[in-house]
């Protein structure tokens, strides 16, 4: 018989580049605060967004200023006192189905601009950023006149004036997730986007001048980390909704302690994505790779703790292995492209610094094998194994594209190590056993859970944390009471003037 | 219990794997022990891979290739010898107006058909490595595999005496789907014994799981080690007379068992989709998966195949629009 | 000759038993004339702490049980109250200065809370959780659970029986575990509860109750990190901001303060409830 051993080498893998073409695009250079329906100058200064993949200066940013806060939130108080909260729930919702409508209509240009502002392939903010942030608004846009029956009873109230502030990881997804349940709830928002990813909410603001949105309705304040504490602090806020790091999300907790506030956090996570040896198996290793290889591992949700049934620990850790090496790192407008940048400097160097913690606490690190472009902010996709339950990068969320793997012998314990730690986010079931699945499920503490799939999300489908992964729920019909009040007011306590 | 514990021809592969003691019963255990395929994850994967790029230099590398992979097909009721002549005409030069245009991997027709096929081949006739065109035959009853194993195998045997390099057999799905994977095991050991030549060489077998019929993913993964265990060279996905043929999910499916039997044995299995594989987009969605799943080492026609009649007119447009930057027409390429 | 009464010792209800305060304190209550009822037991720091850690080693027994079953213990208490009621009158009378006729109502309204939280134990979920059309192959459902272990501040200075189960009733339908602490100066009825919880079907550590000084007890609770919730609704004369401030360290679920006796409402239950949301995939092949 013919030896048939095949010899050829990489070739065709190598894929021709394919980038997405960035003239869709038509920025600004500078960019001012959208405040009453228009951009305006602001009072605190400026601030550069830079591309993460080249460091390539895109455009100066407003940085507003506490009486840029204080005009923002009076905007919004003046459009839910005279407008917004008079408008009936039909028209509410013709508004937010336009706004979906427009998203699809400049979807591409906007996929194009967070992948540039961001770092995250395109083929993500494509095929699912930005597809999504349409998806909500077509979703709350028909709750907006049906929310007698959103589970509070006829006639629920809105809050009044919503503080919302997202993070980098998912820009404009993000502030979907805010507004779309808000304004269909009747609130006015004022948004601060993450500094170093403003763009699209730049663009999305544009999109509500196209919709004709009645002014003050929603107002974006761009800035830093003080930009938001003004937001967090302003006395005429009603609600405060945030995404982002269980520290931020536990000052602001503080912060608004004694208030009349409410407020929803959607913070940290550790997730356990536990493969049993009864699993999909080539089903589970791309679950692994989705569950923190996605959109670089910056995400909550991430299954950064592989929890692997020790029997089956090196056949998962070698195909694992292989698969990653045909993932391909970066430009992110590359279609092609699996791996984009690492959001900031400041990101990079926390992943970094972790890892070397991994290895220094005894950890085996492998990385995949991938050229690293000169400029911008990259890591290789790394897995580290050997890591124990009290391992530094069992513990704490690295955000980035770094696997820890641990091991379990029984369902029991794979239970008790995946529910060993404050977080409460997430988690992934991989098993082809029904009742181990369901019964797995019900005992792991954690808000979403998928069983043999990884970072599906929906507008329809509640998302948010136990513990310490916050409070509130965002999607769904459960994502509107955090934005509605029973019609019957409860009576001030005592002492909740602060 | 006897049929359970009946002997079952001794394969060398799977002897190699499953013991000495091969019988129905080790064999079901075996495949029984896999691991299960869950759809959703799979399919996902496989819209994955269906959104890669292929662009320039890469696309004209993978629409050459895909042209050297084709197993250029005529099955029908109706196929004659001059039927049969203008088919090899086209796989000998796909596209007259353009020398460059390699040649296709296979002809492949029915079992009567094959001595036209030779005939009009001429000295072309041969392996596809060597720029050579090979003849391949479906047999064993295709499409729907109903007739008696004599049948069978004397339907393969006169293929391959006729000068067959390739024979395309169906398994027997009833049996498949009625559990007696014993049945279908022992059929295609018969069979690849029958592709023996005079001079002890064997011709090349396929074996056609028609994964429309065997409808679930588990099934299509137990049918895809069951063949490889008895001895096919080749795992195919469809007659092509059953909807649905090929789809991208089962043959990345059946690229990852081929794969994990060469991280098992290191031992090469091919692989090959057919029917329904008609654009060229959709074809260079098959390379991808497979450099993706297997490697791009088995981008060649001992490892992969596609089983196709209209394919090579799509992929011709597409390379006279590649080398003159015009959108061609069906006027421009020839029907066979 | 009339016979001497055996005065009642009210101590804490800790793990299923009744200790007194690790820290041998006791506190004189009095009754709404100023006469001496009895001595209560001033809980610690120490006896807040014993009390977690009963609690958290009954959630999961408590919320691990059925719905039907939950519900048919609290449905018990409510049985055992009732038999109880002449004692529960009494106590109140002489703790809180009621008529006879207001006693009884508290009392009458104490059962019916429990019959009525009771009721909600196998219904709420379908209430409040929701089957989730995703855009996708995917079976999708959302349940509220329970967040775990809940400390509360039970009303102070009116209603102290009711105010108590108002607040610790819902936060057992779904499964919590409670540590409360009592009308610092009507502890009385609390304490009997106690011995109506002992006595019915409740697991040991499902319900702890302390009696002392909130303002002493309460802190401790609240940055307690293996406390999940915190309802403050008896906090109102408490530095309570302070108390949310504390809770806020580990993200915990807080109820700010409400005057008075709270309403039985299904949101009570819902308060202390985290809603899991999980993905199965779907497929015919």
């Amino acid at each position: 018989m013919k030896d048939i051993t095949p010899t050829s080498g990489r070739g065709f893998l190598d894929y021709a580049p394919a980038p997405e073409s960035t003239s869709i695009l038509h920025l600004r250079d500078s960019y001012g605060l959208f405040i009453d329906g228009e951009f305006r100058e602001g009072t605190g200064g400026s601030f550069a967004t830079i591309s993460p993949a080249t460091e390539k200066h895109i455009a100066e940013i407003a940085n507003a200023s506490e009486a840029d806060v204080d005009l923002a939130v009076a905007a919004a108080r003046r459009a839910y006192e005279k407008t917004w909260s008079r408008m009936s729930g039909v028209d509410r919702g013709k508004y937010l189905f336009r706004i979906a409508r427009l998203v699809q209509e400049r979807a591409r240009e906007l996929a194009v601009a967070e992948s540039l502002d961001n770092g995250k392939p395109i083929k993500e903010s494509r095929d699912t950023d930005i597809p999504l942030v349409a998806a909500w608004f077509f979703y709350y846009a028909g709750w907006a006149d049906k929310l007698d029956y959103a589970g509070l009873g006829a006639n629920p109230r809105p809050h009044g004036v919503a503080a919302q502030i997202i993070p980098w990881n998912f820009p404009l997804l993000m502030l979907a997730w805010k507004i779309a349940p808000a304004l269909a709830t009747g609130n006015t928002v004022v948004l601060k986007p993450a500094e170093t990813t403003p763009l699209t909410a730049l663009l999305f603001a544009e999109i509500l001048q196209q919709a004709d949105l009645p002014p003050g309705v929603v107002n974006i304040v761009t800035g830093a980390g003080e930009t938001g504490q003004a937001l967090v602090r302003h006395p005429d806020v009603d609600k405060v909704a945030f995404t982002g790091s269980t520290a931020v999300g536990r000052e602001i907790a503080k912060t608004i302690a004694g208030t009349r506030k409410k407020a929803t956090l959607e913070l940290g996570g550790k997730a356990a994505n536990i493969v049993f040896d009864d699993a999909p198996i080539d089903q589970a290793v791309e679950g692994i790779v989705n569950g923190i290889f996605f959109n670089q591992g910056h995400v909550c949700c991430a299954g950064s703790r592989l929890l692997v049934q020790e029997s089956i620990h090196d056949e998962v850790v070698d195909r694992l292995k292989q698969r990653l090496t045909t993932l391909r790192l970066g430009d992110p407008l590359d279609k092609n492209t699996d791996i984009g940048a690492i959001n900031s400097a400041e990101q990079l160097e926390r992943i970094r610094r972790l890892s070397e913690i991994g290895e220094q606490e005894g950890a085996e690190r492998w990385s995949a094998p991938c050229d690293i472009p000169e400029n911008g902010f990259w890591f290789a996709p790394t897995v580290f194994t050997n890591v124990q339950t009290s391992s530094t990068i069992a513990r704490e969320e690295i955000f980035g594209p770094v696997l820890s793997v641990l091991t379990f012998r029984t369902p029991a314990e794979a239970v008790a190590k995946a529910n060993n730690t404050p977080y409460g986010l997430s988690a992934g079931i991989w098993s082809d056993k029904g009742s181990k699945i369901l019964a797995v499920a019900d005992k792991l503490r954690a808000g979403v859970i998928w069983a043999n799939t990884f970072n599906r999300f929906d507008p329809a489908s509640p998302f948010g944390g136990y513990k310490e992964s916050g409070y509130g729920r965002e999607g769904g019909r459960h994502g509107l009471g955090a934005y509605l009040q029973p019609a019957t007011t409860a009576v001030a306590p005592k002492g909740a003037s602060k | 219990m006897t049929m359970q514990t009946t002997s079952l021809a001794p394969a060398e592969r799977a002897v190699r794997v499953l013991g000495g003691d091969l019988t129905e019963r080790s064999l079901r255990q075996y495949l029984e022990g896999l691991s299960g395929v869950d759809a959703v994850g799979l399919e996902q994967r496989a819209a994955g891979l269906a959104t890669r790029s292929i662009k320039t230099s890469s696309k004209a590398w993978a629409l050459d290739r895909i042209i050297e992979l084709i197993d250029l097909t005529t099955l029908e009721g109706a196929d004659t010898p001059g039927k049969v002549r203008s088919l090899v005409a086209k796989a000998l030069t796909p596209d007259a107006s353009d020398p460059s245009t390699p040649r296709v991997a296979a002809v492949c027709v029915y079992g009567d058909m094959v001595p036209y096929a030779v005939e009009a081949l001429g000295s072309a006739h041969g392996d596809p490595d060597d720029g050579l065109v090979s003849v391949a035959a479906v047999a064993t009853a295709f499409p729907s595999g109903r007739a008696s194993l004599a049948v069978k195998l004397a339907d393969t045997r006169d293929a391959v005496a006729a000068g067959a390099d390739e024979i395309d057999m169906v398994i027997d799905r009833g049996a498949f789907l009625s559990g007696r994977h014993g049945k279908v095991f022992e059929e295609i050991v018969a069979v690849k014994e029958a592709c023996r030549r005079d001079d002890g060489s064997y011709a090349s077998l396929k074996v056609i799981l028609e994964t429309g019929e065997l409808n679930t993913y588990d099934n299509v993964r137990r049918a895809s080690w069951l063949s490889i265990l008895a001895g096919g060279d080749f795992i195919k996905t469809s007659t092509g007379k059953v909807s649905p043929a090929a789809t991208l999910p089962v043959t990345l499916l059946m690229l990852e068992v081929v794969r994990d039997w060469h991280r098992l044995t290191g031992e090469y299995v091919g692989v090959k989709p057919a029917g329904g594989i008609r654009a060229s987009k959709d074809a260079v969605r098959y390379l991808v998966t497979v450099a993706e799943t297997v490697g791009e080492q088995w981008l060649q026609p001992h490892l992969f195949r596609f089983g196709a009649s209209s394919l090579l007119n799509d992929v011709l447009l597409q390379r006279q629009k590649l080398r003159t930057g015009r959108y061609s027409g069906p006027d421009y390429v020839t029907i066979d | 000759m009339s016979r001497l009464s055996i005065p009642k010792t009210y101590k804490l209800y800790i793990g299923g038993k009744f200790p007194r305060s690790e820290s041998g304190r006791s506190y004189e209550i009095t009754g709404a004339d100023g006469a001496f009822l009895a001595n209560a037991s001033l809980a610690s720091r120490k006896d807040a702490r014993d009390a977690v850690v009963a609690a958290r080693a009954a959630v999961s027994g408590w919320a691990g049980a059925t719905a039907y079953n939950r519900g048919q213990v609290l449905y018990r208490v409510a049985e055992v109250l009732e038999g109880r009621r002449a004692q529960f009158v009494e106590e109140l009378r002489a703790s809180e200065g009621l008529t006879a006729a207001e006693a009884a109502r508290q009392v009458d309204e104490t059962i019916d809370t429990w019959v009525w939280y009771a009721g909600w134990a196998d219904k709420f979920v379908q209430v409040a959780g929701a089957g989730n059309p995703v855009a996708g192959p995917f079976f999708n459902l959302s349940v509220p659970e329970p967040t775990g272990v809940v400390a509360i501040v039970a009303p102070q200075g009116e209603g102290s029986l009711l105010g108590l189960v108002r607040v610790v009733a819902p936060a057992l339908v779904a499964g919590n575990a409670v540590v409360v602490v009592a009308d610092e100066r009507h502890p009385l009825s609390a304490i009997s509860l106690a011995e109506v919880l002992a006595t019915s079907d409740v697991p040991g550590g499902v319900v702890n109750v302390l009696t002392g000084s909130p303002a002493e007890i309460v802190p401790w609770l609240a940055s307690h990190a293996d406390v999940n919730a915190l309802d403050l609704t008896g906090a109102g004369e408490l530095e309570w901001v302070d108390l949310e401030i504390a809770a806020a360290e580990t993200l915990k679920r807080v109820l700010r303060p409400e005057p008075g006796v709270p309403a039985a409402t299904l949101d009570r239950i819902l308060a202390f409830t985290e809603t899991k949301t999980v993905w199965h995939t779907k497929s015919l092949i």
